[in-house]
């Protein structure tokens, strides 16, 4: 048997991963990559929980975050195409026009 | 129970491999003849013979192709993503074949019965389109871009009514379970799914044509535009294992047609009372003979319909096939209100 | 012990992948490890006897939005990009912050008080198969979330297409 905590601590693993990504890489499409897999980590934990309660209440809310990770990804890529068609970049660091 | 002298566990694994080593090998040999099949169904419809010269009415034609692309010189395009080139078909095929494991060929035999049987076919074709996608992108050449990025979008476009098409099926038998499908069908008084969901069964066919990239919805591959599309740089054996993919995801989706509103295995309960004699034929047979029928459908349109153009295929996908299954869907779920609560939700 | 081994198996991939997935230079190989990412969390759920929860993963996540980012990196064609600077100059600091909260998060777990247990054992959601458990659940306890979400969807929908449409001059 494997214990609640076990996933506990992957489930934060893969959400340091995650973050980790988010704010060191500048491209803009691997840093949505990093949110989904923040996103990931959070529904390993809620699953687990969910699992070892003996209570849905934590799936149900793993089918929601998916569905507002898919609804994310969608906004998300069509900002991303948005940028590259007026600044031909998908780099963070070229978006500086607001630098004082 | 210890059979032979094994334990149980080992006895139950060296099952689940001889049934996979059987259900591969039956349609490994059924996505051969298939290509036969479909040359000869084809060439007489034009008019032609098809082929006659390998063995006795072309008969051995499929094994020619097969050695012919094995010996062929496999070509690698200089500027390609390599592993993702080696990747590709392989992917592809992957995906097609796992999805043969949910699927009943008659009553018990199955290689997984899970309650989620539907599901993971809707995931197992989804992922088909990776095989596609990469190897078009991996090739890095005009032709296979242009052929992946439309597949890509008329795959995630048509994955939509697919879905809801069936969710008419999942209504009536209260099920996910493929099995449990069939076996709700030959409860129910007309025998097939097909008699009342006619209009999931019209979504389905033409979803399921557009997401095996058949023709008229063939347009990743165009052979006359596109030369072939995504697998344009492919040649040999990865190419052949791109044919295999298709045939495989052709054989997967006239079995779930036949599974899911054609009855499957069984026979509808009033032929079975008029005739009872048919009842000792085994249900491997109907099942066989519904697929070919399928199949024979895919050539029939294939020779017959002439190819739609891009933003065509995208309006059929959005503006008509969705609106009618979610049409669908609504009137399933309320007449099902209707039969067993009497109108009160 | 054979659940701890498919654990640690599962475990083991998963980090690999994600730190292969944000670490790499070109953005279409970072997908492909997501994809891989993806199948060994289904695997996780299926361990957790959520079939339902593993198929939509697999569904959803593999068969809809990393489509949609291969389609994006396809569309952008962006084989000059891998040739910059990948990570940004502070990247240590990165790492230093992102550890500094995972140590948090694991201090916190060590005093962590789980609630109430629920009514949906194994052998009650294997009666009724995981689907119609969690269709109970949600359709009745969480109807309208369920809905709100749905909304979010149709914004998403639309926001996408008026965003990413080509302004016609």
């Amino acid at each position: 048997m494997v214990p609640c905590n076990w996933y506990m601590w992957l489930s934060a693993i893969v959400f340091c991963i995650g973050m980790f990504g988010f704010i060191t890489r500048r491209n803009i499409i691997i840093m949505l990559l990093s949110i989904e897999i923040m996103f990931n980590g959070v529904n390993i934990s809620l699953v687990a929980l969910s699992h070892y309660l003996e209570d849905l209440a934590g799936q149900v809310l793993v089918f929601f975050i998916i569905a507002v990770a898919a609804a994310e990804a969608a906004i998300g890529l069509a900002l991303v195409i948005l940028l590259f068609r007026n600044k031909e970049t998908i780099t963070v660091d070229d978006l500086n026009e607001l630098k004082g | 129970m210890a059979m032979f002298g094994l334990p149980q566990w080992l006895w139950a694994i060296g099952v689940i491999v001889v049934k996979i080593a059987i259900v591969l090998g039956a349609v490994m040999g059924h996505v051969a003849y298939a290509t036969y099949f479909e040359r000869k169904v084809i060439g007489r419809m034009q008019n032609r013979l098809g082929p006659m010269i390998v063995g006795p009415f072309g008969i051995l034609q499929p094994i020619a192709d097969g050695i012919k692309s094995f010996f062929k010189e496999d070509i690698i395009p200089t500027n390609a993503d390599k592993p993702i080139f080696f990747m590709a078909p392989i992917l592809g095929l992957m995906a097609a074949l796992a999805s043969l494991a949910v699927i009943p060929f008659f009553d018990g035999f199955v290689v997984a019965n899970i309650n989620i049987g539907l599901l993971y076919l809707f995931a197992m074709s989804s992922l088909a389109v990776y095989g596609i996608i990469l190897g078009g992108w991996a090739s890095n050449s005009k032709y296979s871009f242009l052929g992946c990025l439309r597949a890509s979008a008329q795959v995630i476009s048509y994955e939509v009514p697919l879905g809801l098409s069936l969710v008419g099926v999942m209504l009536m038998a209260g099920s996910l379970n493929i099995t449990e499908i069939v076996n709700a069908q030959s409860r129910y008084p007309g025998g097939m799914y097909i008699t009342a969901q006619w209009l999931g069964f019209f979504v389905f066919v033409l979803s399921a044509i557009a997401e095996t990239n058949r023709a008229p919805f063939d347009l990743p591959e165009a052979e006359q535009e596109l030369i072939a599309g995504f697998f344009t740089e492919y040649s040999g054996m990865r190419f052949a294992l791109f044919f295999m993919a298709e045939y495989t995801g052709m054989i997967t989706m006239s079995s779930l047609a036949v599974l899911c509103f054609l009855g499957g295995w069984t026979l509808p309960p009033f032929v079975l009372k008029m005739m009872p004699f048919l009842g000792v034929v085994p249900g491997v047979v109907w099942f066989a003979m519904k697929l070919y029928v399928c199949m024979f459908f895919y050539y029939w349109i294939r020779a017959t319909l002439p190819r739609y153009r891009y933003d065509q295929l995208m309006a059929i996908g959005w503006k008509v096939l969705i609106p009618l299954s979610l049409v669908n869907i609504v009137i399933t779920s309320v007449i099902k209100m209707f039969l067993h609560h009497g109108g009160t939700p | 012990m054979i659940n701890q081994v498919f654990f640690f198996y599962f475990s083991a991939v998963i980090v690999a992948t994600s730190v292969m997935a944000i670490t790499r230079r070109s953005v279409m190989h970072g997908v492909l490890y997501m994809l891989l990412l993806f199948f060994h969390i289904a695997g996780l759920y299926l361990f957790l006897n959520a079939e339902f929860i593993s198929a939509v993963q697999i569904i959803v996540y593999a068969g809809a939005i990393m489509v949609l980012f291969l389609f994006v990196i396809m569309l952008l064609n962006l084989r000059d990009d891998i040739k910059k600077r990948q990570f940004i100059a502070t990247w240590p600091m990165g790492l230093l912050v992102s550890s500094g909260i995972l140590m948090i998060i694991l201090m916190a777990m060590l005093t962590i008080k789980t609630g109430t247990q629920g009514q949906w054992g194994i052998a009650q959601i294997e009666r009724l198969t995981h689907t119609v458990a969690i269709g109970t659940v949600m359709y009745t306890q969480y109807l309208f979330p369920f809905e709100v979400a749905s909304l979010v969807l149709l914004v998403a929908i639309i926001g996408a297409m008026v965003l990413a449409k080509k302004r016609i001059k």
